[in-house]
């Protein structure tokens, strides 16, 4: 069975770590040009392979990730 | 370029939990600190045990852990949180209590705290934080640094002549009858986070059972004190900190795993490491 997602990242609470890139198994995120209002250049999504198994969440050390996931 | 159509509550499968509050975490960004909270907090929603768990905060960079769960909790002077937490857990036996620390907390000044509250089998969890490093005071020697690990103390690396050896404190509680459950864990990739938070909620169930100490060390990154980005860090904790601080349960049920050796145990040669 093949699952569709999206994440939503509390931009203005990212941190741009860059620990959810490195645990991505389908390379849809990156770190912005922008910054927040901390001035931290905060992460976006950039593709739409995202697969829904929120691994980027597990590893984001502030929670600023929701995952979205449907049967496809 | 993002499937908006599927953003809609009904497909949400993993958000923040509400045990967490909404306060922005002081934690530099990649600091394991954070990770750790929030798998504490997952299990904590998820055991449904949220009006009944109490947390004791130590005196390191999680000093303010009260501030991010949303539970009661109370802070302890720097390593008492073990003795605070055996007062606690006396005096409400059906609360589950948790104590939060840091390798400088429970492994330096609270090691007392650490190793009586653990023999006297208290029924408690404890939940400690490995990052080789006085993270909060800049970086110092902590007990746990790796030989020849660089610190703000130890500018040529640490030497076994002139330091000690690293302390594996782990291992030291589970050779202690009054421990029933010592693990060690990480949280630097999906698949470390999710076995951690199954520890965690072990850890939690087992004080039903009221057969003693559960302990769950998080071996964890301090990317500041390393210097190095949070991913150099993670990358450089599973090649450095790993060999020295093997992950895996060390007891389980009261009992020594089979995999612990007398020389797993002991590791009487701790390997060298040379960072920058
Ligand atoms: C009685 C006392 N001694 C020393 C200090 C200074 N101090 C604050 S935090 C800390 C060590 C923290 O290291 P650790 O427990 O490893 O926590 P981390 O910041 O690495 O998470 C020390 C020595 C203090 N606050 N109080
Ligand atoms: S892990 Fe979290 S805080 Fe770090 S860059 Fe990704 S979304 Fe931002
Ligand atoms: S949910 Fe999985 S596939 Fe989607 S962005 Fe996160 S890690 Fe990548
Ligand atoms: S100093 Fe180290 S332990 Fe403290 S918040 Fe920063 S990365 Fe985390
Ligand atoms: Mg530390």
């Amino acid at each position: 069975m093949a699952f569709k997602g999206q994440i939503v990242i509390d931009t203005e609470h990212c941190k741009g770590c860059g620990v959810c890139i490195e645990a991505c198994p389908m390379q849809c995120i990156e770190i912005s040009k922008n910054v927040n209002s901390k001035g931290y250049n905060y992460t976006h999504t950039v593709n739409d392979k995202c697969i829904g198994c929120a691994s980027c969440a597990m590893v984001c050390p502030d929670g600023v990730i929701s995952v979205y996931k449907v049967k496809c | 370029m993002a499937n908006l159509d599927i953003v809609k509550p009904e497909n949400l499968v993993y958000t923040k939990t509400k045990v967490l509050t909404d306060n922005v975490m002081h934690y530099c960004p990649g600091c394991g600190h954070g990770t750790a909270h929030r798998i504490i907090a997952e299990v904590i929603d998820e055991m449904g045990i949220q009006d009944k768990t109490i947390g004791v905060s130590p005196v390191g960079c999680s000093v303010l852990a009260y501030n991010y769960f949303d539970v009661d909790f109370q802070e302890a002077a720097h390593g008492r949180a073990p003795a605070v937490a055996t007062a606690i857990k006396r005096l409400n036996p059906d609360c589950f209590v948790f104590t939060y620390q840091g390798d400088g907390d429970l492994a330096a000044i609270g090691t007392a705290e650490t190793l009586h509250a653990a023999n006297r089998g208290e029924n408690i969890t404890m939940v400690f934080i490995n990052n080789g490093i006085y993270g909060m005071t800049g970086g110092q020697m902590a007990p746990t640094t790796l030989v020849g690990m660089k610190s703000a103390t130890t500018p040529y690396g640490r030497r076994v002549d002139l330091n000690g050896y690293p302390l594996r404190i782990t291992e030291l509680l589970a050779t202690l009858p009054g421990t029933y459950y010592v693990t060690r864990q990480s949280v630097h990739t999906p698949g470390n986070v999710r076995k951690a938070k199954a520890a965690i909620r072990k850890a939690f169930e087992n004080q039903k059972l009221n057969k003693g100490l559960s302990f769950v060390e998080i071996c964890s990154s301090c990317n500041s004190g390393w210097k190095m980005t949070p991913v150099q860090a993670n990358k450089w904790m599973e090649e450095n900190m790993f060999p020295n601080y093997p992950l895996g349960d060390i007891k389980v049920d009261g009992k020594l795993c089979e995999n612990i050796t007398a020389e797993r145990l002991v590791l009487d040669h701790p390997l060298t490491v040379v960072n920058k």
